[in-house]
């Protein structure tokens, strides 16, 4: 199936209050980014750090990963390696059998979500229990994540409400957000108390330590890892940072870009298993290796999963992060998915008003709208996107080198617009057009006012 | 080929990025005046709350912040009142009723009122999360200013497999960006310094 970005975003937008309110929640975040990083004097400095770092580590990636594995396994963390979301699964289920772990609680994993680890376990009689409660309700509701780090940021709280008194038998038309919460955590709290294991993701693996560092607010993954005896940890081949105080500059970048926080509640380093538990991790590829090879793309693989991108996009903001059919929603998911699989998501690299928003709030700063502007380039070479597309953006650059062409279809424009009838203006082909205004035209072209504005200067 | 093999091969060929120098953090980041008022402002923040006293005032203060609790575990010296003792346990899951847990905190960090919590005397990772409520003890002069000089101090050996930056209780924001103190971890933190 082809994504369908313009569609997906067109129904999102359909529902004009919902859209409004969505765009309002995600801004909100970004505000209070902006707030706490003005708070840093040395805010630059850090992402400068962050970016060299990652790049380093890239550079040297196979030296990285082996030194990691050496040294968890010298701290008695089995480790494991998959090329891909088939192999991560199976050896994830091959942990749980041996162990014969019935019950599992999850906390909160992209990677997980990428290998559709849950309904692959499920299918094989595990319970799975996804215990951030963001996924929580996601889970419940049997939808995917819609934000990396606001899994729910979707939904009302009346959402919550009807997913809970459906699941969780709590009271119809309740919608405090404090009593959903406390229904949820002694629901999930069983769960906890009755796990065979725990699985979690990998915020940050360090080489010279052989050991990962897990950020959650609520505490989820460290019940999860801490409760039962065994403890598998995910993590992309990306994961991975040199040195251990090299954690100072992402401890201190990734709460602030994600919600303003000045850390997270939790930041736990788990060196070895609990006292006479086991502890496995599983290194994953799944095309991410051939991100280095691109001079133009391999920045992507820096992301460390903030979700500012997304916060800060006017297009996620719009369209909601269901909308981009990919598991990493935002202009970070769209530069991602592109690149794996162009056909499949050939219109995520038109999701972008390329505004650079992205690229200004990413804390590791990777080059996004380069990128996604990158993107539309290639796919046009490679012949992938719409012929219609194709035809429109032809016409325009066609139009644009030749100025005198330009100048008088401005003039035209200018003077035939405002006398068009809107039903010749919006039509079914103008997918811009939806929900969408014509500003009122100007008098003057901008080349024209700028050259009165110079005489004027004279 | 194994599979490790093969991802370090697809790695290794054609890998075009440029290497970087690493930082080097010495003398860098933000630094305060007053460590323990920052310490506080950052804490109460997020939900948390940080008090100074001497540590013969222990009892008394932890007493008169919870004075319903029955069940509290700790392994502070100077704290007299627990009731249970959490490292006479074999089985974490014991733990499971324990509604106030007093324990050690190795250092705070100012510019984002986190204390670094290890294992060291505590037998129990899960104790900090499973507890209904945590205290936080730690020595008056033992705050550093950033992340970076933090990171000086944490280290990892074969006993010490863990270790923790706590700030404030537990926390989420899922439903509808409403703040709700208390998710899976305790749902309340203090942190007190004694001199
Ligand atoms: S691309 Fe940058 S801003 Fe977006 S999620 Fe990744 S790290 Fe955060």
């Amino acid at each position: 199936m082809s994504s369908k970005h313009p569609l997906n975003a067109k129904a999102f937008v359909a529902n004009d209050e919902r859209m409004h309110w969505h765009d309002k929640a995600l801004w909100f975040v970004r505000e209070k980014r902006d707030i706490t990083s003005k708070t840093i004097p040395e805010w630059e400095q850090l992402r400068e750090y962050a970016n060299s770092i990652k790049t380093h580590t890239m550079a040297n990636l196979d030296k990285y990963l082996v030194e990691f594995e050496k040294n968890a396994q010298a701290r008695g963390i089995e480790v494991h390696w998959a090329k891909d979301a088939k192999e991560h699964n199976e050896i994830v289920y091959n942990i749980l059998k041996e162990n014969n772990a019935k019950k599992i609680v999850k906390s909160k994993s992209m990677l997980t979500e990428e290998c559709h680890l849950n309904p692959y376990l499920i299918e094989k009689g595990i319970e799975v229990v996804d215990t951030d409660l963001g996924e929580r309700i996601v889970q419940l509701r049997n939808e995917p994540p819609s934000h990396v780090v606001l899994p729910a940021i979707h939904l009302k709280k009346q959402d919550v409400s009807d997913t809970f008194h459906e699941h969780l038998g709590t009271q119809e038309g309740n919608y405090d957000p404090t009593y959903l919460t406390r229904a949820a955590r002694a629901s999930l709290r069983e769960n906890f108390l009755n796990a065979d294991a725990g699985i979690t993701g990998v915020n940050f693996a360090i080489a010279n330590t052989g050991g990962f560092v897990v950020c959650t607010n609520e505490g989820n993954a460290d019940m999860g890892a801490n409760t039962p005896k065994l403890h598998i940890a995910c993590m992309g081949i990306e994961k991975i940072i040199p040195r251990l105080e090299d954690l100072s500059v992402f401890t201190r970048l990734l709460a602030r870009s994600a919600t303003g926080q000045a850390v997270t509640a939790y930041t736990s380093h788990f060196h070895g298993p609990v006292v006479g538990g086991k502890m496995h991790i599983v290194i994953v590829d799944n095309l991410r290796s051939p991100f280095l090879k691109s001079e133009k793309y391999q920045k992507a693989l820096n992301c460390i999963r903030c979700g500012a991108c997304m916060n800060t996009c006017p297009i996620f903001r719009r369209s909601g992060g269901h909308s981009y059919e990919y598991v990493i929603p935002g202009p970070i998911g769209s530069s991602l998915a592109t690149f794996r699989d162009p056909k499949k998501h050939k219109t995520l690299s038109f999701a972008c008003t390329l505004c650079g928003s992205c690229s200004n709030v990413c804390p590791v700063k990777i080059d996004l709208d380069a990128q996604l502007y990158n993107h539309r380039q290639d796919l046009t070479q490679q012949g992938i996107i719409d012929s219609k597309k194709k035809f429109m953006l032809k016409s325009a650059s066609w139009l644009m080198s030749h100025p005198t062409l330009f100048d008088l279809a401005g003039k035209v424009a200018r003077k035939v617009v405002p006398l068009l009838p809107k039903s010749m203006l919006y039509t079914k082909s103008n997918v811009w057009g939806k929900n969408r205004d014509l500003p009122q035209m100007p008098k003057n072209s901008f080349k024209e006012l700028y050259k009165k504005g110079i005489e004027d200067d004279k | 080929m194994t599979s490790k093999e093969q991802i370090l091969a697809s790695i290794r060929e054609n890998r075009v990025v440029v290497d970087t120098k690493l930082p080097s953090y010495d003398n860098f980041g933000m630094k305060f005046d007053d460590k323990f008022e920052h310490f506080k402002k950052m804490l109460e923040s997020v939900g948390g709350h940080a008090l100074c006293i001497k540590k013969e005032q222990l009892d008394e203060t932890i007493t008169s912040l919870y004075p319903e609790v029955k069940i509290i575990t700790s392994n502070v010296e100077g704290f007299t009142k627990a009731t249970f003792d959490a490292n006479a346990q074999e089985d974490v899951h014991n733990l499971k009723d324990v509604e106030l847990c007093v324990v050690e905190g190795n250092f705070a960090v100012a510019e984002n009122g986190a204390v670094w919590v290890k294992n060291s005397n505590n037998k129990h990772r899960g104790l900090y999360f499973i507890s209904e409520n945590i205290v936080i003890v730690v020595k008056k002069d033992e705050i550093v200013n950033n992340m970076h000089e933090a990171y000086e101090r944490v280290s990892f050996n074969n006993e010490d497999a863990y270790g923790v930056f706590i700030s404030g209780p537990s926390k989420t924001a899922d439903i509808e960006q409403s703040l709700v103190i208390g998710a899976h971890g305790p749902k309340s933190g203090y942190v007190i310094f004694v001199d």
